[in-house]
């Protein structure tokens, strides 16, 4: 049975990406309709009520990447925006003691001279040079790029501005920014820092979310991206929304409803609909269809331009990008209900140090080792744990006394070497239990429910490719005017009225909104004829 | 946690207030009593005492000491005789202040520095060949400064080795039955002493300085009235009146020593036998004159204060609190030409006084400029005069002293 209704614009996906992008294209006028596969909108950025007042942030648990200009163009504070400052990192190290770094300056320069004198200035440093990096990148974070395989005017003039933009970087910044874009993680901080835990503390963004340890090549660019959010201005810095992200997704949610889009749920696409090599509109999976001129993917790249469309609709050279554009999710995610704070033995009954993110990775050997068992297809008896105990930042997310932890971890790969995730999803949480027990003696006992969510989860449920987190790998050859592929990072796909929204495109992934804002204005570019 | 100092527990006993700060990761007092201005007026007529153990304490020791530090502090170090102590800055190499300390040298090849922010990986970069070892001893060591007209007779009873000791001179001392260290030094513009003990015997030290001091109105004294004095005593302060060059958003930020107002730091910038960082940039600064600014003070005239405020309906109000934030400075065809960093109502002075950079050409002794206030919710630029810092400088903080008086 088929009804055919009129849209000017349909979206496939209500994760944060599309939601973005649809409030942005209803805020234009356009007649839009936001399609949630799942029952609830958010994709990986929802929380879930698994026990009776214990939420969980399933799948993404943190906000930084978000661009600010977001929140004031789609007006997100009168929608219930509310980002609660996560206000410290707590490194355990093996030994019993920790690093634990707050919010006053001078403390934690102090807390990180106990470690190394050397390394108190040394952070002052590192912070300035990595501020000035950020700086110098961020208008092409913001920007859609440039297309370097294009000789039409427009685009030569936006070649000549990234050019003009690139020469008017210091040098010094500059070298930093490409030992950064190629080198490690860990290269970079040892030219900084001499202590073991600090250099752990900071390398460990450089890993999240992708296939390299900290001593990988790559991982710098990894660091950097985690380098590039803020919190209320403070570069780097991370919030914890209120209820979660999926707090923050109900709020897109009600601000693209505000402006007019329609949101429904239970709603899978099946098919992107086409005609004469443009799109038309797409099919449900029970047999509806709906009409646009304007269909928006916020899928990743694979579903994009391999299941919505057929590739043989699709130039090869972008067919065969896409065959090489890597997934190989690394992440899961085991998530507590507790029956009350773990205790941390040298900090006696200091609980301050769990408000923030508790970050398992005593060494960088530790996280290079733990980055060594996924190389050869197993994931880690001792796993790096980026932890956050959420409800004790916002009341609402556990009872009284009671918490809920989040815990992301590395590194489980998508792909186990003569096993599959429904037979190791009990162990690897084992693992990750296991690792807490060791450093936060009791932990178990504390744990009243536990939610294991593994690469298989997070494509099945989430529906990311291989459990990728970012819709695709962070790699140099993924980034900028190559993500998804060479030629087709603006938006555009090569069937007239089918765009691209989704975190497989520029910038990339995290909760950014990036893609789907910078999409929303390419495609009301290109409905109102201007560059 | 904020960190304790060695003090601590003297500190805990002694603030009536409960009222904390917090200084460089440690638990400091904002004020030890109600009135900060009451503890500002001991350190001007009777004797005060600061705990000043916070700053960040670094030994430089090697038989290249001395050449490694005078190629990286902008004022020579070789000036500075062992029993001598020296204010000093060090640059970057475009000339611009990274930060100020003050230079202990105990010995030909020992050398005690502090700074109020941390140094260590910055000056261990610059070492080079030099035979020369750095050592962060900031936990090591409590200071306590005593400051203020009584503080010699307070110290010299106590400690008979400082009776003759010149203006920042050190010597070993015994105080309390520990072996200290005694400088005359402090951040204050008063007469006054710095006692460096190891930090076991701080309480020690505290106590017997209290048993002398408490005749003499020695009280200790907090963040707040150390703030007002040294305005008064036109001091720089890193972080208040400039930023550390490595760490600054552009050069708007950054500023040199000849734009600080420590160009007399570089009087022997002429000698080629000492490169230090910094030195060509400042010689071409020197010789171009491209300073951008000068710090000088600032004192607002009175009767123009006064008729400014009583014409709009107010009482003048005279704030000893500090205030910093950039307060814009014009001059009479209403052009910016410079901006105050830190102000005050100087009750020694009973005028208000400020730090400010001035361009060049209005920075002599005795210009009128106008310096911006709110009045009513509106800006209206109040009258004042360029004067000299220091500007309070009593005599007796830099006479002779010849035994007890």
């Amino acid at each position: 049975m088929s009804t055919s209704r009129q849209y000017d614009a349909i979206v496939i996906g209500g994760g944060h990406n599309g939601l973005v992008n649809g409030a942005y294209l209803a805020q234009a006028g356009l007649r839009t309709i936001i399609l949630e596969r799942r029952h609830l909108v958010g994709g990986a950025a929802i929380t879930e009520e698994l026990r009776p007042g214990f939420k969980f942030t399933t799948f993404s648990y943190a906000l930084s990447l978000l661009r600010p200009e977001i929140i004031h163009e789609l007006d997100l504070v009168a929608h219930g925006f509310m980002p609660l400052l996560m206000p410290s990192s707590f490194c355990p190290m093996e030994n019993g003691d920790s690093l634990v770094i707050g919010q006053d300056h001078g403390e934690n320069l102090q807390e990180i001279a106990r470690h190394s004198p050397h390394d108190a200035d040394a952070f002052l440093q590192y912070r300035h040079d990595i501020e000035m990096v950020v700086r110098a990148v961020k208008p092409l974070f913001d920007n859609a790029a440039p297309d370097p395989f294009d000789a039409s005017p427009d685009n030569l003039a936006e070649m000549a501005d990234l050019a003009r933009h690139l020469r008017g970087i210091d040098k010094g910044v500059l070298h930093n920014l490409v030992r950064l874009l190629t080198g490690s993680a860990s290269d970079f901080l040892d030219d900084y820092f001499e202590s073991d835990i600090v250099k752990a503390w900071l390398a460990s963004s450089g890993t999240i979310g992708t296939s390299v340890g900290p001593m990988s090549q790559g991982s710098g660019l990894v660091l950097l991206f985690h380098s590039m959010g803020e919190h209320d201005g403070h570069v780097g810095s991370w919030a914890f929304h209120k209820g979660g992200n999926g707090g923050f997704t109900q709020v897109l949610a009600r601000a693209a409803e505000a402006f007019g889009a329609e949101i429904t749920l239970d709603a899978e696409v099946e098919r992107v609909l086409t005609a004469h090599g443009r799109a038309t509109g797409v099919a449900l999976a029970d047999g509806t269809e709906l009409a646009a001129d304007v269909v928006v993917s916020a899928a990743d790249p694979r579903r994009t331009f391999t299941e919505f469309v057929d590739p043989r609709e699709l130039p090869a050279d972008l067919v065969d990008s896409l065959r090489r554009y890597r997934y190989q999710g690394t992440s899961s995610k085991v998530n507590f209900a507790l029956d009350g704070l773990p205790t941390y033995p040298s900090l006696g009954d200091r609980s301050d140090m769990f408000r923030g993110f508790m970050n398992v990775a005593p060494s960088v050997e530790y996280l290079e080792r733990a980055f060594d068992e996924s190389k050869y297809g197993w994931y880690s008896k001792r796993p790096y744990i980026d932890g956050a105990i959420q409800s004790t930042i916002d009341p609402d997310m556990a009872p009284p006394g009671q918490h809920v932890m989040s815990c992301f971890v590395q590194y489980t790969p998508y792909a186990l070497r003569s096993s599959g995730w429904a037979a190791e999803r009990d162990q690897m949480a084992d693992n990750v239990q296991d690792t807490l027990e060791s450093f936060f003696p009791g932990f178990s006992d504390l744990v009243l429910q536990r939610e294991v969510v593994t690469p298989l989860d997070i494509e099945q449920v989430a529906g990311l490719p291989e459990g990728n987190i970012f819709h695709g790998e962070f790699f140099a050859p993924q980034m900028y005017f190559f993500r998804p592929a060479p030629g087709w990072h603006r938006y555009r796909t090569p069937i007239d009225g089918y765009y691209q929204c989704g975190s497989g495109t520029h910038p990339g992934g995290c909760v950014s909104g990036g893609p789907g804002r910078l999409a929303s204005r390419r495609i009301l570019a290109d409905l109102a004829g201007r560059p | 946690m904020l960190r304790r100092t060695p003090f601590h527990d003297r500190v805990v006993a002694a603030n009536d207030t409960s009222l904390w700060s917090h200084w460089a990761g440690h638990l400091v007092v904002e004020q030890y009593q109600l009135s900060e201005k009451w503890e500002y007026v001991a350190v001007r007529t009777a004797a005060g005492a600061f705990d000043t153990s916070p700053l960040y304490k670094y030994r430089v020791v090697g038989p290249d000491a001395e050449r490694f530090l005078t190629g990286v502090l902008a004022r020579d170090v070789r000036t500075c005789r062992p029993g001598q102590a020296q204010y000093t800055i060090w640059c970057d190499e475009r000339g611009y202040v990274n930060e100020d300390g003050v230079v202990f040298r105990h010995a030909s090849d020992e050398f005690l520095l502090t700074s109020a922010a941390p140094n260590l990986s910055y000056f261990r970069h610059q070492i080079g060949r030099d035979r020369v070892e750095i050592t962060d001893i900031t936990d090591a060591l409590g200071i306590l400064a005593i400051q203020g007209p009584r503080s010699h007779a307070v110290l010299s009873a106590l400690a008979p080795e400082i009776a003759g000791l010149a203006y920042f001179h050190h010597t070993p001392a015994k105080l309390g039955g520990a072996a200290v260290t005694i400088s005359r030094t402090g951040f204050t513009g008063d007469l006054g002493y710095e006692i460096i003990c190891d930090r076991d015997d701080a309480p020690a030290v505290w106590d017997a300085v209290f048993d002398v001091g408490a005749a003499h109105g020695l009280i200790p004294f907090g963040q707040i009235a150390l703030l007002m004095a040294r305005i008064e005593a036109g001091l720089l302060l890193i972080g208040k009146d400039f930023e550390s060059s490595r760490f600054a958003d552009n050069d708007e930020h950054r500023s040199t020593p000849f734009e600080l107002g420590l160009g007399w730091m570089l009087r022997s910038i002429d000698d080629d036998s000492r490169p230090f960082i910094g030195r060509r940039a400042l010689l071409r600064e020197r010789d171009d004159g491209t300073s951008r600014w000068k710090m000088v003070g600032l004192a607002v005239d009175p009767y123009d204060h006064h008729t400014k405020f009583t014409a709009a309906g107010m009482v003048p109000p005279k704030d000893h609190v500090p205030v910093h934030e950039d307060m814009m400075v014009y001059d009479d065809d209403r052009r910016r030409v410079g901006y105050a960093t830190s102000f005050m109502y100087s009750p020694v002075l009973q005028r208000h006084i400020a730090l400010a950079r001035i361009v060049p050409a209005l920075a002599a002794p005795g210009t009128r400029v106008n310096l911006e206030f709110t009045i009513n919710h509106e800006y209206v630029q109040v009258g004042a005069e360029v004067v000299r810092t220091p500007m309070f400088a009593p005599a007796r903080t830099t006479a002779p002293m010849n035994g007890a008086r």
